[in-house]
């Protein structure tokens, strides 16, 4: 046995499973180039930034969007006389080009990591990725794709977006980051490629070549398993890459029972990357947009100017095609800083959702003007989370009302967007007859969790915290039902929508819209056509 | 807006305009890559400025307009001077105006 076996417990960053030999990716410490001539020295500087610059000229042709903004960026660097000409100056005072060119590249990084913005300051990782990428291609490193072994798990202490742009993800089959967050830039994008991914894992004792299991789905890693482990992870990866097949071929139809009922297949999304899925451009439309993650950047809270950005690149991706965003659902499972309350006894049941917001107007305030003015073209609805009773919606919409009249005397163009609920307090639910909303959305894992009492994060009740309680069900069917009676549509987003066993079970219920994340749809579109 | 040619420098055929910079987040790095992209398909010298008195800073470099950290809302300032100046600035303001569009 080359070792002992060993599980390790870190957080999913993007769903899959992968077995191979562990590879650690190694950024030598380049070892430092002792100055030739300055004639050498600019020479070397000079082929260095070339293969730079076609490196990420190529990795620029594959992609779209927000990857190719980075990517841009740090290519218009690259091109830019203004700052490669400081570390040419070195040179020519007798420095080696490494030296100079980490130095020149440094200064500018440094200048942005003092920047007041966010926005700035976050660019300085882009400026220490390009310092990274010349640096390697000045040590004669051809790019780490090159070496890799075909089915390898990629382990990394983090992993910079560029980095991971180039590696063949044809090759090697998953990552596992010993530092890194599932919030980073570099966890959405492997979302939005299918690479599964565990991050948070710490120190990850194998040698290069240890046979490893990557389950990004629990958000483990098992190094050196068991032959009766492997046998079973055999078993589990069959039938995972047997329900993948099928989800694929039902991808790009639309999503029609076996009766004729076609139903709305949309998308949750929590980022604007979610939307370069390959999964994405086959959604009817955007379900559920979790604006938390406007408010977990570091730095400041989002102002007006960046909310509305986001927002209006979701509505021109969307087009035509309806998108739901939910205002802030902050609290709960989801603090951040600053805005929601420490030190509640219980979180789930404390000031979340909109009642936070009704406490925070001037952030309510601003998120609901950004959305309005967003709003003034596309397909826009907004859907306020966690509402108990009838008055708070009357709130949301007073305050609908005010940001309206502001932005009308302002001369902002800007238009009422349809204003729905959340379904998900059992209250709501029961008596949802007295809710004047334009549109009812089922949050069934809030929805299920407050029904049954069970808290969902808690192992030991997984299977008391069933969706399919008749309980739960029943009210979906009621909610159903007084929507289609009102002429009120109504939808689902949750992960009952992503389960496969209970997807015919809200078909049943009378649903026609459902939303899942992104890789979830094929899978969500699969058991519909599977469906009487 | 019009560009005409600078009154206080005729002979060297400096033209400038100004435009507010509508991009809501300010000039950031896409905006910014567009905006000295454009800048460098010209002969002409192009300077951009926060205030009408400058400092000038070159149009063409990211660096320098990257730098800048102009936020959203801002008025810019630009100028050109050399044979397509006119052309430069007049393309310049209209990409501003246009609030940067992906290029066609």
């Amino acid at each position: 046995m080359p070792a002992e076996a060993l599980r390790l417990r870190g957080h999913a960053a993007a769903p899959g499973l992968a077995a191979g030999p562990l590879i650690r990716l190694r950024d030598k410490p380049t070892a430092a180039r002792s100055a030739s001539s300055p004639e050498t020295e600019r020479a070397a500087l000079l082929r260095a930034m070339e293969q730079a610059a076609s490196d990420l000229a190529r990795l620029l042709d594959a992609q779209t969007s927000e990857a190719a903004a980075i990517l841009e960026f740090q290519l218009a660097l690259l091109e830019d006389a203004d700052l490669t000409s400081a570390a040419f100056a070195e040179i020519d005072a007798g420095a080696p080009a490494d030296h100079a060119w980490r130095h020149a590249l440094d200064a500018q990084s440094a200048d942005y990591a003092s920047a007041e913005d966010g926005y700035f300051r976050a660019r300085s990782a882009d400026l220490v990725d390009l310092r990274d990428r010349v640096l390697r291609a000045l040590s004669g490193d051809a790019g780490v794709d090159l070496r890799l072994p075909a089915g390898a798990i990629l382990v990394a202490d983090d992993l910079p977006p560029s980095r991971f742009l180039e590696i063949d993800w044809r090759r090697s089959v998953g990552v596992a980051l010993i530092f890194g967050s599932a919030s980073s830039h570099v966890a959405m994008l492997a979302r939005a490629r299918g690479v599964p991914m565990v991050v948070g894992l710490g120190d990850i004792p194998a040698v290069d070549g240890t046979l490893a299991l990557l389950d990004a789905e629990r958000g483990e890693i098992e190094i050196a398993p068991s032959a009766a482990r492997l046998a079973e992870w055999r078993e589990r990866t069959a039938a995972l890459t047997a329900r993948r097949e099928e989800e694929q071929r039902h991808l790009a139809g639309p999503a029609i029972t076996a009766s004729g009922r076609r139903i709305h297949t949309m998308i949750n999304i929590q980022g604007l990357i979610d939307l370069e899925s390959d999964a994405s451009a086959h959604a009817d439309g955007v379900g559920l947009v979790r604006t938390e993650f406007l408010f977990q950047q570091q730095g400041a809270l989002p102002d007006e100017a960046v909310q509305y950005r986001v927002y209006r690149e979701i509505l021109d991706w969307a087009g035509a095609r309806p998108v739901t965003i939910r205002t802030l659902d902050a609290g709960g499972d989801k603090p951040i800083p600053g805005v929601t309350i420490d030190g509640e006894a219980n979180p789930f049941l404390g000031v979340r959702g909109l009642r936070l917001s009704l406490r925070r107007r001037g952030l309510f305030k601003t998120q609901l003007r950004a959305l309005a003015r967003a709003g003034s073209s596309g397909h826009l609805k907004v859907m306020l989370p966690m509402v108990t009773t009838p008055a708070e919606l009357r709130e949301a919409r007073g305050l609908l009302d005010e940001v309206l009249a502001e932005l009308a005397s302002e001369g902002l163009p800007a238009r009422r967007p349809a204003l729905g609920i959340m379904v998900e307090v059992p209250a709501a639910a029961l008596a949802i007859d007295r809710f004047d909303a334009d549109f009812y959305s089922i949050g069934s894992n809030d929805l299920v969790q407050y029904l049954t009492a069970c808290d969902r994060g808690n192992g030991e009740l997984v299977a008391l915290a069933d969706p399919l309680n008749p309980a739960v069900l029943e009210l979906i069917e009621r909610t159903v039902a007084h929507g289609r009676r009102m002429g009120v549509p109504v939808s689902l987003c949750g992960d009952m929508a992503a389960d496969p066993r209970c997807v015919p079970a809200l078909l049943d219920c009378g649903l026609e819209e459902l939303s899942v994340a992104p890789p979830a749809l094929g899978l969500l579109k699969a058991a519909i056509t599977r469906h009487g | 807006m019009t560009a005409f040619p600078d009154p206080a420098s005729p002979d060297r055929k400096a033209v400038t305009a100004s435009v507010r910079l509508r991009h809501e987040a300010g000039l950031h790095a896409r905006p910014a890559v567009k905006l000295t992209k454009l800048a460098k398909k010209f002969s002409a010298k192009v300077s951009v400025a926060m205030l009408p008195d400058g400092p000038w800073i070159d149009a063409k470099s990211i660096v320098k307009v990257m730098a800048t950290k102009t936020p959203h809302d801002a008025l810019l300032h630009f100028r050109a001077e050399g044979e397509d100046a006119e052309a430069a600035v007049l393309a310049l303001v209209a990409l501003v105006e246009r609030d940067f569009p992906d290029a066609g």
